[in-house]
């Protein structure tokens, strides 16, 4: 890299690997001594905000980072006057690992499989927001199958996303059976990414085999499947849980940036599928599910009508899903076919090439792209010096900005909401730590 | 005027010109010209740099205007960029200004997009806040002021959101190598004399 003005020994103070042992003994310490002062840093700022000196009424206390219903390691410090919240604060950066530092390390192709790592439950979606970003820098088209396939992939991936997040949600509320229900759908849905990646979980595909014959029994069954979800949580006990709670109004939404179904639940229309639309979605009939109020409940009531709205946008892919190749065919940036390297010098040259250095984006571009993932909207924004690695590259996470919003939902609301409602906003930490 | 030509290393080995004959036909979209052209009738006084890439428009701002043209996109008859997507640094130690905060604004009511770009030098590592305008950027600024260690003017809690309060250094800066930490919570082996005790 470049020269450093600054001086060296400072930055690298943290990473230096010519330590002697006590040195980096030392370091660890100090280290851990960090994580006791970031405690103690945002007690006392909550303490001298608000507190009038002997005020003993009201009582702060820790919820996580190891709790079950933050859905990961997301610590909240809450100020709670009897059991109302009076005060909350979201202190993040547990599962932080520098992955868009990671990703500016890698080349291109090789940065898509860190992308799985962000938001878990959505890992296609992330894979296409990606490489929409990186083809837009590159100029490249990509054929109808292919776009077609992606839209069927991804729309399995937010149907996937949506039942863990139904599943615990319901769990957290106390109503167990739905988490076994979204499981066992989900778990179809696993089997399906399996075959056409070879991973459950994290999974980079490239081109899919045998998928449509485990695709379509799970299509038939879906539609029932999501009005038992809707018929057992159709009950007293969820309604008073969730109806009338988290309600944020439009105007404090749309400052915040809040985007995806927490969005549409207070009536923002505003879908990138539907508003700036990629990879052919302007080719298919489905509705975006508004509510009014803004609460958890219509929270839910969103999410559940947008699971059929999945399956119906699957249903019609597949049934127009065109014939032809499944990737760019410019041999600058997509690998040549495996068959063609054993007769064609030319593509043996190539895919060379595009193994060993990859590609050049044009030099100094940029592009800001954006999908609609489950949780919101996903955005990358990547710059390119020319070089065959992302510049920069840097993950708009919709759990990041919507977490932003949670101490606005949870003041003045008792404490057993809060769970209700940090599970309403559907987070995933690895999205919002990176 | 930006620096286009970067000192530093450049691609390894020769690059194969890209093929963008099979691309999509971008197109700027008209909102985003006209926003720009509003932006040079009401302030006069500035000049705006505007770069043009695929559908993208991004327009340079001096840094002291920053607020101000943030306030008018927001609010301007036909602009309403209400909606922050997204705000991000980025860190070129070759060019003079060195740095750049990149605004990704977004309208909901038109549903184009704009990027605005500030620029800002190393020895005067600061920006105003965009916090009043758009509430958003709170925890977007924070976290450039942690990955890049650019301040910002006006910011309520201007703190490190994703290191440690302690931490040293800015790990997104370019001259910030990927090394190794010495990890929490590892049981390092003791070489113990067992027949001691």
């Amino acid at each position: 890299m470049s020269t450093s003005t600054q001086d060296p020994k400072k930055i690298y103070d943290n990473i230096r690997s010519d330590m002697a042992p006590v040195e980096a003994m030392m370091k660890r310490n100090a280290m851990a001594a960090a994580s006791t002062l970031t405690d103690r840093v945002t007690l006392e700022r909550l303490v001298e905000d608000d507190h009038a000196p002997g005020d003993s009424e009201r009582m702060i206390i820790n919820m996580g980072p190891q709790h079950p219903s933050t859905h990961g390691v997301l610590r909240l410090v809450l100020e709670l006057d009897g059991e109302t919240v009076t005060k909350a604060e979201p202190v993040i950066g547990y599962l932080h690992t520098g992955m868009e530092k990671t990703m500016q390390s890698k080349s291109y192709q090789q940065a898509i499989v860190v992308t799985d790592r962000f938001d878990y439950t959505n890992v296609m979606g992330n894979n296409l927001a990606y490489c929409l970003a990186v083809e837009k820098l590159l100029g490249a088209e990509i054929p109808e199958r292919a776009q077609a396939l992606r839209v069927i992939v991804t729309e399995l991936g937010r149907l996937s996303a949506h039942m863990v997040w139904l599943g615990t949600h319901a769990l957290d509320l106390g109503a167990m059976t739905v988490y076994f229900y979204c499981f066992r759908e989900r778990e179809m849905i696993m089997d399906m990414f399996d075959v056409i990646c070879g991973a459950r979980l994290t999974a980079s595909y490239d081109a899919p085999p045998e998928f449509f014959s485990l695709l379509k029994p799970f299509l038939e069954i879906i539609d029932e499947r999501i009005d038992e979800y809707d018929y057992v949580l159709n009950n007293e006990i969820f309604k008073n849980r969730t109806q009338g709670i988290g309600a944020l109004s439009k105007e404090e939404l749309i400052d915040m940036a809040v985007s995806g179904p927490v969005a549409r639940a207070a009536g923002i229309n505003y879908d990138v599928r539907k508003a700036n639309p990629y990879s052919g979605y302007e080719k298919y009939d489905f509705d975006v599910p508004l509510g009014t109020n803004g609460d958890v409940y219509d929270r839910y009531l969103v999410r559940v009508e947008e699971m059929r709205q999945s399956a119906r946008i699957v249903r019609q892919a597949l049934k127009t899903l065109p014939e032809g190749p499944i990737k760019c065919l410019d041999r600058n940036i997509s690998l040549p076919p495996r068959e063609e390297l054993a007769t064609s010098m030319e593509a043996v040259i190539y895919h060379f090439k595009l193994v060993t250095e990859g590609f050049h984006p044009p030099k100094n571009q940029e592009v800001y792209v954006t999908c609609e993932a489950p949780k919101g909207e996903i955005g990358f924004y990547i710059a390119s010096d020319g070089g065959n690695k992302p510049y920069r590259c840097h993950l708009r996470g919709p759990s990041f900005v919507n977490l932003q919003s949670l101490p606005k939902m949870l003041e003045g609301r008792m404490l057993s909401d809060a769970v209700a409602i940090i599970g309403s906003i559907d987070i995933v930490l690895g999205e919002v730590d990176r | 005027m930006i620096s286009d030509q970067i000192t530093g290393p450049g691609p390894t080995m020769g690059t194969v010109p890209i093929n963008s004959s099979g691309a999509a036909n971008y197109v700027i979209p008209a909102q985003a010209e006209a926003a720009l052209e509003k932006l040079t009738a009401q302030f006069p006084e500035i000049f705006f740099e505007a770069r043009r890439f695929r559908d993208e428009l991004t327009v340079y701002v001096p840094r002291e205007n920053i607020v101000a043209v943030a306030q008018f996109l927001r609010d301007g008859e036909g602009l309403n960029y209400n909606y922050l997507a997204d705000l991000t640094g980025n860190d070129w130690p070759d060019r003079d200004p060195r740095f750049e905060v990149i605004y990704q604004l977004y309208s909901l009511d038109h549903h184009t997009r704009l990027r605005l770009k500030v620029r800002v030098p190393e020895n005067d590592c600061t920006c105003p806040s965009v916090t009043n305008v758009w509430g958003t950027s709170n925890w977007h600024e924070r976290e450039v002021f942690d990955m890049f260690g650019i301040t910002f003017d006006g910011h309520p809690d201007l703190r490190r959101i994703l290191m440690p309060v302690e931490w040293e250094g800015h790990p997104l800066r370019q001259d910030y190598a990927i090394g190794w930490e010495e990890p929490e919570f590892t049981v390092r082996k003791v070489h113990r004399d067992y027949a001691k005790g």
